[in-house]
């Protein structure tokens, strides 16, 4: 394993890490009540679409969440990269952000289709 | 008289285990048994040892697989059956049998910056620290490490990353961080962060686990963490 990257680096993504984890965890937990709510009252997509559509605040709050997302997971993908896999730190980076960058246009073509299909 | 088939690393980095009989006492320690095979069966044995009471931190072997003070470790806790295996540290090379070198454990101190530096010479008074203050209580806490890289041995971070600076060491650097009377801040927040230091840490907790002093280096990462991320958000690191 090689020493590339310098500790401010470090110190700014664990940073990152930690706050996005801290939206992260409201997020799950508004996510999850929302999904818990809508299966239990027997909601149709139909229903759940006619609900979303056109619906800023739902927008607005999955973007965030998308975003958090995007933020979080590739600190600890160029993590289990480069310790599990052997990658070097730039490999890892990069892979990692690919992935970032799938999560930021599924996500945001899901919030989409959402609020506007 | 009851016996204790003991099986003993013999060697350095290459070796093997060797087996011996030693008769069982009440209250024996490790270190007893370990004193016994050197005194009486193989007078070549090499280990380290000095206080016998839990102060120096120059006994610790691993003991059945887990690093312990041999000296204050009863036989009686560890022992399976009859059975005890004692081997050298892990995570450090060996010298001779239970004996490893300590050179880059302590190296690793000065590496994270462990040294206090003071502006203050001898013709300054007294610095005046109150121990109620919340950086002086986060120092205490970790301040009676004496040193005798249990934590070292026990982490699995130290195992597949040579370079990473340690519980200890970066146990040390956290008490300096929080000693308000010291002047190389900036240095060692540069010293601990990064991939060689506090960011490699995953927070197992092996070392909290075991150190002997009840110490928690896995804590004093974390704050290390927080510090070192406060100070490179402020473009200060």
């Amino acid at each position: 394993m090689t020493m590339t990257m310098d500790g401010a680096t470090q110190a700014r993504r664990w940073y990152r890490q930690r706050i996005s984890a801290m939206v992260l965890a409201l997020c799950v937990l508004v996510h999850l009540v929302t999904i818990i709510y809508a299966v239990r009252s027997g909601l149709t997509a139909e229903a759940l679409l006619a609900r979303t559509r056109g619906n800023i605040a739902f927008a607005a709050f999955y973007a965030v969440f998308v975003l958090a997302c995007a933020v979080h997971v590739p600190v600890g993908l160029a993590r289990i990269g480069e310790e599990w896999l052997g990658l070097r730190a730039r490999a890892a980076d990069a892979a990692a952000n690919v992935f970032a960058l799938v999560i930021v246009v599924m996500g945001a073509t899901a919030v989409y289709a959402m609020v506007h299909g | 008289m009851p016996m204790l088939q003991v099986s003993i690393w013999r060697g350095r980095e290459q070796g093997g285990y060797v087996d011996y009989e030693v008769p069982r006492h009440a209250s024996q320690t490790v270190l007893d048994v370990v004193t016994h095979v050197q005194r009486h069966l193989e007078p070549s044995l090499a280990y380290r040892f000095a206080c016998r009471v839990g102060m120096c931190g120059s006994c610790a072997m691993s003991v059945n697989g887990v690093a312990r003070w041999t000296c204050r470790t009863h036989v009686a806790d560890v022992a399976v059956g009859d059975r005890l295996q004692v081997a050298p540290l892990a995570n450090l090379p060996v010298v001779k049998d239970l004996v490893t070198d300590m050179r880059e454990f302590f190296d690793k101190w000065a590496r994270a910056k462990g040294t206090f530096q003071s502006r203050r010479t001898r013709d300054d008074d007294f610095a005046r620290v109150p121990p109620s203050s919340p950086a002086r209580k986060l120092a205490d806490a970790g301040i009676e490490c004496i040193g005798c890289g249990v934590c070292y041995a026990s982490c699995d971070v130290v195992a597949w990353r040579p370079d990473f600076l340690g519980p200890a060491a970066l146990n040390r650097a956290w008490t300096l961080v929080n000693d308000e009377r010291d002047i190389a801040q900036h240095e060692r927040l540069r010293a601990v962060a990064g991939d060689a230091g506090c960011h490699a840490c995953h927070t197992q907790g092996s070392c909290v686990e075991r150190c002997p002093k009840h110490l928690a280096p896995a804590a004093a990462i974390a704050g290390l963490k927080r510090v070192t991320a406060r100070a490179a958000m402020r473009g200060k690191l």
